[in-house]
């Protein structure tokens, strides 16, 4: 086993991505991460997670995605609404059915936090806790939060929760606690360990195959080639944050 | 914090001076082999480890501090407990709860507040899947995954 009182930052640095050095004198040297950064477990910047929804795979009475979720994450118990309303309690991700009143067609999607590239809830943040990794993905560092909530109220898609209770029995990869902000973080322990996130999972096991996940900066990649191929819309693409989630037949 | 550091020194010269039945406070037996650190070095720097860890995990998305080892994901509070959980006479893992808890034995000792199980289980963890990287076989995997759907859109 490596002795870690003799490991650097730097060592960590090294070990923890396939970096490419480039000597350009004796002792200096350039280096360059990514490139085999899944296998290696690091966020890589090369790449952007997203999310394409179709609404019409997804089925209206058909709530895999947020089951799975709760149950990866460990939000949902009723301790949770002890002292709260429905509205106020935890929801990373939720779904949304909508009616056209002159057609009385119905179609249903989940909403999740969408990755914005421009996130308002980062830009409104006073500590730095709201933050977005180098692959798009946004999340909340919880040991930085101090649950003022400007970031629920900036981010258009009421994407973000505030935990009123004091939380035992957490699942290990999903801390949470009592006086944070939380939000749907594209299962980012899930993705580092190379994984897919468990509502894209839960909604293939289902059957429906709604959520399309993958890299939005690969051209080749099966996002990015059904975004080239087919219409889709941003949610409130008029406040232009670009989304990293997207949506087909709405 | 110096205070702290003092203290924890001090249980550390204890720890090497003599065996560990002199320290103050009478540590609960861990399981597994022994930090190749020494136990001194991880009573005076646990916080700092921990600290550093914290931000790897959470903004750079470095799970994997050490490549290469049998279980390849250690910068994780989790695997603390595969150790370090304390059973009551039940057989139950005792949580922050309990003053008998790994943690506490210390640092209500040295009156330090732990704020970590705020958010963060305090027992071991029954799933450790994702302690360990994905392999290209594993269904759940974004290698088969992608390969699934590209092979559908393809159809």
């Amino acid at each position: 086993m490596t002795n870690r009182a003799e490991m650097t930052r730097r060592d960590i640095m090294k070990s923890g991505a396939a970096a490419a050095t480039l000597t350009l004198a004796p002792g200096v040297t350039l280096m360059a991460f990514g490139g085999t950064a899944e296998a290696a477990g690091r966020a890589d910047a090369g790449k952007r997670w997203g999310l394409l929804i179709d609404a019409s795979k997804c089925s209206e009475d058909c709530n895999d995605c947020v089951t799975a979720c709760k149950v990866e994450n460990g939000w949902g118990k009723d301790a949770e609404h002890g002292h709260i309303s429905d509205e106020q309690a935890p929801e990373w991700i939720r779904k949304v059915t909508l009616k056209d009143k002159s057609t009385g067609r119905t179609t249903s999607a989940p909403v999740m936090c969408q990755h914005c590239e421009e996130p308002p809830c980062v830009d409104v943040c006073p500590t730095g806790a709201s933050m977005q990794r180098v692959d798009g993905i946004v999340l909340v560092d919880k040991h930085i939060c101090i649950g003022c909530r400007y970031c629920m109220m900036a981010c258009p898609y009421k994407a973000r929760s505030f935990v009123h209770e004091t939380i035992t029995d957490q699942v290990e990869q999903s801390p949470r606690g009592k006086g944070t902000v939380e939000s749907c973080n594209l299962c980012a322990p899930r993705i580092d360990s190379g994984r897919i996130p468990a509502c894209v999972e839960a909604c293939e096991n289902a059957g429906h195959s709604a959520i399309l996940f993958g890299d939005l900066k690969d051209p080749d990649s099966p996002i990015s080639k059904a975004l080239k191929q087919y219409p889709s819309v941003a949610l409130r693409d008029d406040f232009e944050l670009n989304p990293g989630v997207r949506y087909t037949n709405l | 914090m110096r205070l702290v550091l003092a203290f924890l020194a001090a249980i550390g010269f204890a720890g090497s001076a003599a065996a560990d039945e002199h320290l103050p406070v009478e540590l609960p037996h861990a399981t597994g082999a022994p930090h190749p650190e020494g136990n001194d070095y991880w009573r005076i720097h646990h916080m700092d480890m921990l600290l550093h860890d914290r931000d790897l995990t959470m903004r750079e998305g470095i799970r994997n501090v050490m490549p290469g080892e049998d279980e390849p994901i250690q910068a994780s509070l989790g695997e603390c407990f595969d150790c370090h959980g304390v059973q009551d006479d039940a057989g139950n893992y005792v949580t922050f709860e309990d003053e008998r808890h790994f943690c506490r034995v210390c640092h209500d000792y040295a009156a330090v507040e732990v704020d970590c199980f705020m958010c963060h289980r305090s027992t071991p963890s029954e799933t450790k899947e994702l302690r360990i990287m994905a392999t290209p076989d594993d269904p759940s995997s974004i290698e088969a995954y992608l390969a699934r759907v590209s092979g559908e859109m393809s159809e």
